[in-house]
């Protein structure tokens, strides 16, 4: 079918430039689709559209012309088909307050294994710390700080040079903060990353920041230092563990995606579906691990006697207390659907 | 909706209406020149950053330290998807390279998309300089980066999108076969579809040819024509082999 191709261009030119008009309209955000007449008008627009390129394709005419209403027809679908996905805004505190926590219950397996895991590399990290003397050089590598001496001898030099250790950390707390904050979200971002390698990478990276943890803890523990360990550890920490836990669980949601454990969908709409989920994790990883390097920083550095112990306790476990409840009740009364995002 | 790639990289997908249209896909080749591109710009603003920090450390070197680790972790993270949430799927370097991230069915990009494609990042960056990312890009049956992958995203290029001047080439011009019009019914059964597309879009981009190709193309579809339906002399007396062929695609083209 070879069509009247002037003549059909002359009639139908004013309708594409009405829908590339409207289209400019939409993305410029001058346009609302809640509006029922203008959405009909849109509509029709682009079915009119699609029905032009169908003729076209049919009668095999000007491929200019072809891909003129290929790429009128593409930005309509764009529009048109995700239009009622962006009916709502993003909210950032609506996001943070029910988002975040609904999505971290809502995969909490991933959570439970990451966390298992982690505490599977806690248990290696102290057996090699027990069992083999080099075993503590080993699992203490990247701290030297703590490796290069016994927490005894830490704890009294931290104690005894108060004044010094405590104009020292203030003088580079900012920075201090920053790096901290920086290296984390990095780690964060590698745990559910390298989800994509089945998640081995993920399970590597948690298995060894178990082990590390693992042996600090135990290390001080054994040398009687279990409290300064609490009151170094728990401030920060009560954050920046949970937050490596679920830059893990994102990992892990990814690798299940890959695997496809209990579908049947295809990959590609496997891991379509978990995408929002990710970017909410990842996130809410985020945010928690701004305020870890800044209590890391301002907090966690300065010891007795300019900062009681039990005062770092007491914080640290109201911390984690409060972290576990807004991650286990927050948005629990929230009866929306959720926006993916 | 489905989607699919053929040999020449380009995505195809049908819609609900029963349409199929197709997306050109950006090859690794322009992508690595949009990504030193965007480099390039990651490093031009970061140098301009610190020219503003630099100073303020002079008074407050905590401060100064402290932003210079945040702008610069914050650049490199951050930079892409900013661009591409803010330009509609475009960063300096993809704009420059008429490329641009697009969802692979077709729909608008979200933002979670465009999270999750700049972060994996860090695993397409292994072993060094976007091994894994190239390789996995250069073997993808939609040239996807594994970030494009688990994000279900693709890299598409922009192409030109106005209406061709068919009237141009077809309006307002004499057309001596119109006094026969049985001939012409004849030229409409025995022309093919292609060649007659294949004619209207010599006429098309007649400009943008050389003068030698343009004589020679005409020349060999005039003759062609010529021997699919013979019009009468004083039909064909003195018109050129590019007017014989215009006169062909409007009578092809042109109905009633």
């Amino acid at each position: 079918m070879i069509i009247d191709l002037k003549r059909f261009v002359e009639k139908e030119r004013p309708f594409w430039q009405d829908l590339e008009r409207a289209l400019d309209r939409i993305q410029a955000g001058t346009l609302d689709l809640s509006d029922l007449k203008e959405s009909r008008r849109v509509l029709g627009l682009f079915q009119r559209a699609c029905s032009d390129l169908s003729r076209v394709g049919q009668a095999n005419a000007e491929p200019e012309l072809r891909t003129y209403l290929e790429m009128l027809v593409g930005r309509g679908y764009a529009e048109i088909h995700s239009a009622q996905t962006y009916v709502r805004r993003f909210r950032p505190v609506h996001w943070l307050l029910h988002t975040f926590p609904q999505t971290f219950r809502r995969q909490a397996w991933a959570f439970h294994l990451s966390s298992t895991l982690t505490l599977v590399g806690m248990i290696v990290g102290g057996l090699m710390l027990v069992l083999d003397v080099d075993g503590r050089r080993v699992a203490l590598a990247p701290f030297q700080h703590v490796a290069m001496q016994t927490p005894s001898e830490r704890v009294a030099n931290e104690e005894k040079n108060y004044k010094e250790n405590s104009h020292r950390v203030s003088e580079h707390s900012g920075t201090f903060s920053a790096q901290l904050m920086a290296n984390n979200i990095g780690v964060s971002i590698k745990a559910m990353a390298f989800g994509l390698t089945w998640g081995i990478g993920t399970v590597l990276i948690l298995f060894y920041n178990g082990v590390i943890l693992g042996a600090v803890c135990l290390d001080y523990m054994l040398d009687g230092q279990t409290v300064f360990m609490l009151g170094w550890l728990l401030p920060h920490g009560s954050f920046e563990i949970p937050a490596i836990l679920i830059g893990g669980q994102a990992g892990l949601v990814i690798a299940r995606a890959l695997i496809g454990w209990g579908t049947r969908d295809g990959i590609r709409t496997r891991l379509r579906l978990i995408v929002p989920d990710v970017a909410t994790l990842i996130g809410g990883v985020a945010v928690m691990l701004v305020w870890a390097g800044i209590v890391e920083a301002f907090f966690s550095q300065y010891h007795e006697p300019v900062l009681p112990y039990w005062v770092k306790i007491i914080f640290g476990t109201t911390e984690l207390i409060t972290l576990a409840a807004f991650l286990l009740l927050c948005g629990r009364n929230d009866k929306s659907q959720p926006v993916s995002a | 909706m489905s989607a699919a790639r053929n040999s020449t990289a380009t995505l195809h997908i049908s819609t609900p209406e029963g349409v199929v249209f197709s997306l050109p896909l950006a090859g690794p080749v322009t992508r690595a020149i949009g990504f030193f591109i965007d480099y390039a710009v990651i490093m031009a603003v970061q140098n301009a950053l610190m020219f503003v920090i630099t100073p303020l450390a002079i008074f407050m070197q905590d401060f100064g330290a402290a932003a210079g680790v945040l702008v610069q972790f914050m650049l490199t993270f951050g930079y892409a998807g900013f661009c591409e949430l803010l330009f509609n799927g475009q960063t300096l370097g993809k704009r420059v390279m008429r490329i641009r991230v697009m969802d692979e069915r077709g729909l608008r990009l979200r933002p979670s998309q465009v999270i999750v494609r700049n972060l994996v990042r860090i695993a397409d960056m292994l072993p060094m300089a976007y091994a894994v990312g190239g390789l996995f890009c250069l073997f993808s049956r939609r040239c996807q980066r594994l970030g494009d992958f688990a994000a279900g995203t693709v890299v598409v290029r922009e192409v030109k999108a106005t209406a061709p001047d068919v009237e141009g080439v077809l309006g307002g011009k004499y057309n001596s076969f119109r006094a026969y019009p049985h001939l012409e019914a004849r030229l409409r059964q025995k022309v093919s579809p292609d060649e007659a597309q294949l004619a209207l879009a010599a006429l098309v981009r007649r400009e943008q040819l050389e003068s030698e190709a343009t004589i020679k193309l005409f020349e060999l579809m005039a003759t062609r024509f010529r021997e699919k339906v013979k019009f009468p002399d004083e039909a064909d007396f003195g018109l050129s082999d590019e007017q014989y062929v215009r006169n062909v695609v409007d009578s092809l083209y042109r109905k009633g």
